[in-house]
C-alpha cells in the first residue's frame, strides 16, 4: 500500500503558551513531532509491514520542521518531503489541506493519507477531513483499529458513543487516535538513517498552486485574564452537613 | 572545538529518555519498595537494542558510538540507577572487555548474543574478602589439560542471579612474585555445573537492581574461554573497569540532573513567608551548585566518550569523571532532600531514592579513594601507563555499522 503520512511539528505539550507582543510564544520549549502523528506513523508502518508498500512523510512548515520529519524517518518511514513557502505563513487548516491534497496528488498513486487526529497547537482536528474532501476520498477518522483485506479497508472508529465500524475502498484518508496502540520508538538504525537523510523541499511553485486565501482570520490574540483563585475548604460534622453547606454556597454564588 | 551533540546523539538521547520516562519511571517506586527488579526492564532494554548500543553491527550490536553509550546511561539513571547498573555490567564490564580483548572466536560465540540482548552478561571480580585489592583475590582456577577448575566465591555482583555469562577474573598462578601477574580472566557460562548463585537483599539503594553472589565449586571452564593469556587478568580487569566507570560516571550525571529538576520544580511551587522558596538565596545556592555540578559532570563524561571514540585510552579522564559525578550526585540528592523539606524524607517523592542510589556509586566500580590514588599517581608522574597488548579500537562508523 502506498501511504502518505502528513505530520506537523508543534511545541512540546509541556510548553507554557503565552501571548507576547501580539504573537504566540512558547518560550524556549522544544519543538516536537505532533504526538498524535506518532500514532498515524505507527499505523502506517504496521500496514506496510503486513501488506507491503511504502510510507512517505510530508509536512508543511519551515526548516525547523525537519526535526519532526527526521523523527518519523527514524521510526521507519521510507522517505519524506518538506513543503515550505513563505506565502504559507499564517495559513489556516483549509489552506494547509489544499497544500497537502496537491502534494498527495503530485506524489501520485497514493492509496492512503494518514493523519494524527489533531495537532496539539491548534487542536482543530479539521485538516484530515478537509484534505479528504478536497481529494474526494472517504475520511475514516478517529481510527483505533485498521484492517485491510486486499480490497476494502475497515476501520473501527473510537467515538464518544463507543466503537463504530466503517469501511471503504482505497484510496482513503484515515486519522488515528491513541486507542490504536503505543507507537514504536525510533530504532538506532533508523536514527542513523534519519540523521543522514537529505530531505527534499517543495514550494508552492513545485505544486503548481498559489497560497490559498485564508478563510479564518485572527483579529486579536490575548492572554486569558489572570484569575485570583481563592480556595475555601468547606468543613462540617458529617458528609451530609458538608454537602448542604456546599450546596448553599453554590446557589448563593449563582454558579447553578 | 565543537561541543554540540550530533543529530544522531540527540535522537538517541531522546529515544532512551522516552523509554525510561514512559515505561520505567511510573512504576519504579513500587519495585524499589519491594526490593525486586522490574521483570520486563532487561528484556525491554534488549528488545530496544539498548543492551547492544555501542557494539558493532557485525557482532550483533547497534553500531552507535561511545558518546551514545554515555548519553543512554545518563537517561537511564535519570529514571533509576538499576537500569544503568545493568548497562554497566552487561555492556561495560562484560561486553566491551570482550570486544577489546576477546579472540574472534570468542566474539562470535559470546559477544553476539550479548549485544543482541539474547544473553545477559556481568562482571565478577569482587569477593567477600576483597574489593579494591584486586591482585589479592582468592578464587582460583587450576589448569587441568584443556579445562580450568574454578573454586571460590564472588560477591556484590550485579545481575549475578540473572546473567547467563560472566567475565570472571581469578587467580591462575599461585607463585608469581608479582601478585598482579597471578590473575587471568575468563568468560564463564553461569549455568555450568558447580555454580550456585543467590541474591543479596537489604541494600541501602539500587533496590530494584539485582545484586548477588556467585559460588564456584569445582566448576570446569574450557581453556578456550580464557580471555587473553594467563597472567593478563589484572590488565584485562583494569580495562573492564575503565569501561564500567564510564557508564557509572555518565549515569551519576543523570542523578544530578534529576535532583536538579525535582528541586527547581518544588522550589517554585512551595511557598514560605509569602513567596516561593526559590526566591530564597540559601535555596538558590543549592540549586546553583547542582546546576554547575551537572554541567561539569556532563562535560567530563562526554570527554571520555570522545576519547573512547578516538581510540585513546582514558583511564585518568574516566577516573575524574567517575569520582566527580558520583560524589556530585550524592551532594545533589542530599541538597534536593533538604529543599523538599519533610517531603524529601518520604518515599512519596523521588529524591530520597536518588540519595540511596547515589551512595553506592561512591563505593563500587573503583571507590573514590582508589580514584584519588589513580589521579595522584598520574599527577605525580608515578603511574606509568604502558601500552596494552589489546587496545580498544577507535570508533569507526564504517566498521561498526557494516555487516562484513
Amino acid at each position: 500500500m502506498k501511504i502518505v503520512a502528513c505530520i506537523k511539528q508543534v511545541p512540546d505539550s509541556a510548553a507554557k503558551v503565552v501571548v507576547e507582543n501580539g504573537r504566540i510564544s512558547w518560550g524556549d520549549a522544544p519543538l516536537v513531532i505532533n504526538p498524535w502523528d506518532e500514532f498515524s506513523i505507527e499505523a502506517a508502518l504496521q500496514l506496510k509491514e503486513k501488506h507491503g508498500g511504502t510510507v512517505t512523510v510530508i509536512s508543511v512548515g519551515g526548516e525547523n520542521d525537519k526535526e519532526a520529519i527526521k523523527y518519523a524517518l527514524a521510526m521507519g518511514a521510507d522517505d519524506a518531503i518538506l513543503i515550505t513557502d513563505p506565502t504559507l505563513a499564517g495559513a489556516d487548516t483549509q489552506a494547509i489541506a489544499q497544500v497537502l491534497a496537491s502534494a498527495i496528488l503530485k506524489i501520485g498513486g497514493v492509496e492512503a493519507g494518514f493523519f494524527g487526529r489533531q495537532a496539539i497547537d491548534n487542536d482543530s482536528g479539521l485538516t484530515p477531513a478537509q484534505t479528504a474532501r478536497l481529494l474526494n476520498w472517504p475520511a475514516l477518522t478517529l481510527a483505533a483499529v485498521i484492517t485491510y483485506d486486499g480490497s476494502r479497508i475497515r476501520v473501527e472508529r473510537s467515538i464518544e458513543e463507543g466503537r463504530q465500524s466503517v469501511s471503504a475502498n482505497l484510496p482513503v484518508v484515515i486519522s488515528l487516535v491513541k486507542d490504536y496502540g503505543e507507537p514504536r520508538y525510533p530504532s538506532f538504525m533508523g536514527i542513523r538513517k534519519a540523521a543522514r537523510a537529505e530531505i527534499p523541499t517543495w514550494s508552492l511553485t513545485t505544486l503548481g498552486i498559489t497560497a490559498p486565501a485564508p478563510v479564518i482570520s485572527w483579529p486579536e490574540i490575548m492572554n486569558p485574564p489572570s484569575r485570583e483563585v481563592v480556595c475555601e475548604i468547606i468543613s462540617g460534622g458529617t458528609p451530609d452537613e458538608i454537602a448542604e453547606t456546599l450546596a448553599d454556597k453554590i446557589l448563593a454564588e449563582k454558579v447553578l | 572545538m565543537d561541543f554540540s551533540l550530533s543529530t544522531e546523539h540527540k535522537m538517541t538521547q531522546r529515544m532512551v529518555q522516552d523509554f525510561a520516562q514512559k515505561e520505567i519511571l511510573p512504576i519504579i517506586k513500587e519495585y524499589d519498595r519491594k526490593q525486586e527488579p522490574i521483570p520486563f526492564a532487561l528484556p525491554r532494554l534488549g528488545e530496544l537494542g539498548i543492551l547492544g548500543i555501542c557494539f558493532p553491527v557485525r557482532y550483533g550490536g547497534q553500531g552507535m558510538d561511545f558518546i551514545s553509550l554515555g548519553l543512554a546511561c545518563e537517561e537511564l539513571e535519570a529514571a533509576d540507577t538499576s537500569l544503568r547498573v545493568a548497562m554497566s555490567v552487561h555492556v561495560g564490564l562484560c561486553g566491551l572487555t570482550l570486544l577489546q580483548w576477546g579472540s574472534e572466536e570468542q566474539k562470535q560465540k559470546f559477544l553476539i548474543p550479548l549485544a543482541k540482548g539474547k544473553k545477559l552478561g556481568c562482571g565478577a571480580f569482587t569477593e567477600p574478602g576483597m574489593g579494591s585489592d584486586i591482585a589479592s583475590m582468592q578464587t582460583t582456577a587450576r589448569r587441568e589439560g584443556d579445562i580450568y577448575r574454578f573454586n571460590g566465591e564472588k560477591m556484590w555482583i550485579s545481575l549475578a542471579s540473572k546473567a547467563d555469562l560472566a567475565l570472571v577474573t581469578v587467580r591462575t598462578n599461585l607463585t608469581d612474585s608479582q601478585p598482579s601477574n597471578r590473575l587471568s580472566t575468563f568468560i564463564v557460562d553461569l549455568n555450568s555445573p558447580g555454580i550456585t548463585r543467590g541474591d543479596i537483599h537489604g541494600k541501602l539503594g539500587v533496590r530494584a537492581g539485582s545484586t548477588g553472589w556467585i559460588n564456584f565449586q569445582d566448576v570446569l571452564v574450557p581453556a578456550e574461554n580464557r580471555i587473553g593469556e594467563e597472567g593478563e587478568g589484572f590488565m584485562i580487569t583494569m580495562s573492564a573497569f575503565d569501561h564500567g566507570r564510564y557508564t557509572v560516571a555518565s549515569g551519576a550525571t543523570g542523578i544530578v540532573r534529576s535532583a536538579l529538576s525535582a528541586s527547581v520544580r518544588y522550589a517554585k511551587e512551595r511557598s514560605a513567608f509569602g513567596k516561593p522558596i526559590s526566591s530564597n538565596q540559601l535555596i538558590q545556592e543549592k540549586i546553583a551548585r547542582m546546576s554547575q555540578d551537572y554541567e561539569i559532570a556532563r562535560l567530563l563524561y562526554l570527554q571520555v566518550g570522545w576519547l573512547k571514540n578516538q581510540g585513546v585510552r582514558s583511564t585518568l579522564e574516566t577516573s575524574y569523571a567517575k569520582k566527580f559525578a558520583t560524589e556530585a550526585s550524592f551532594r545533589a540528592a542530599d541538597d534536593a532532600i533538604q529543599i523538599h523539606g519533610a517531603y524529601g524524607y518520604s518515599d512519596e517523592y523521588d529524591v530520597e531514592r536518588y540519595l540511596r542510589n547515589a551512595r553506592g556509586a561512591i563505593i563500587y566500580e573503583g571507590s573514590s579513594e582508589i580514584q584519588t590514588l589513580i589521579q595522584a599517581g598520574y599527577a605525580l608522574g608515578e603511574r606509568k601507563q604502558k601500552p596494552l597488548r589489546c587496545e580498544m579500537p577507535a570508533y569507526d562508523p564504517v566498521f561498526w555499522q557494516s555487516i562484513d
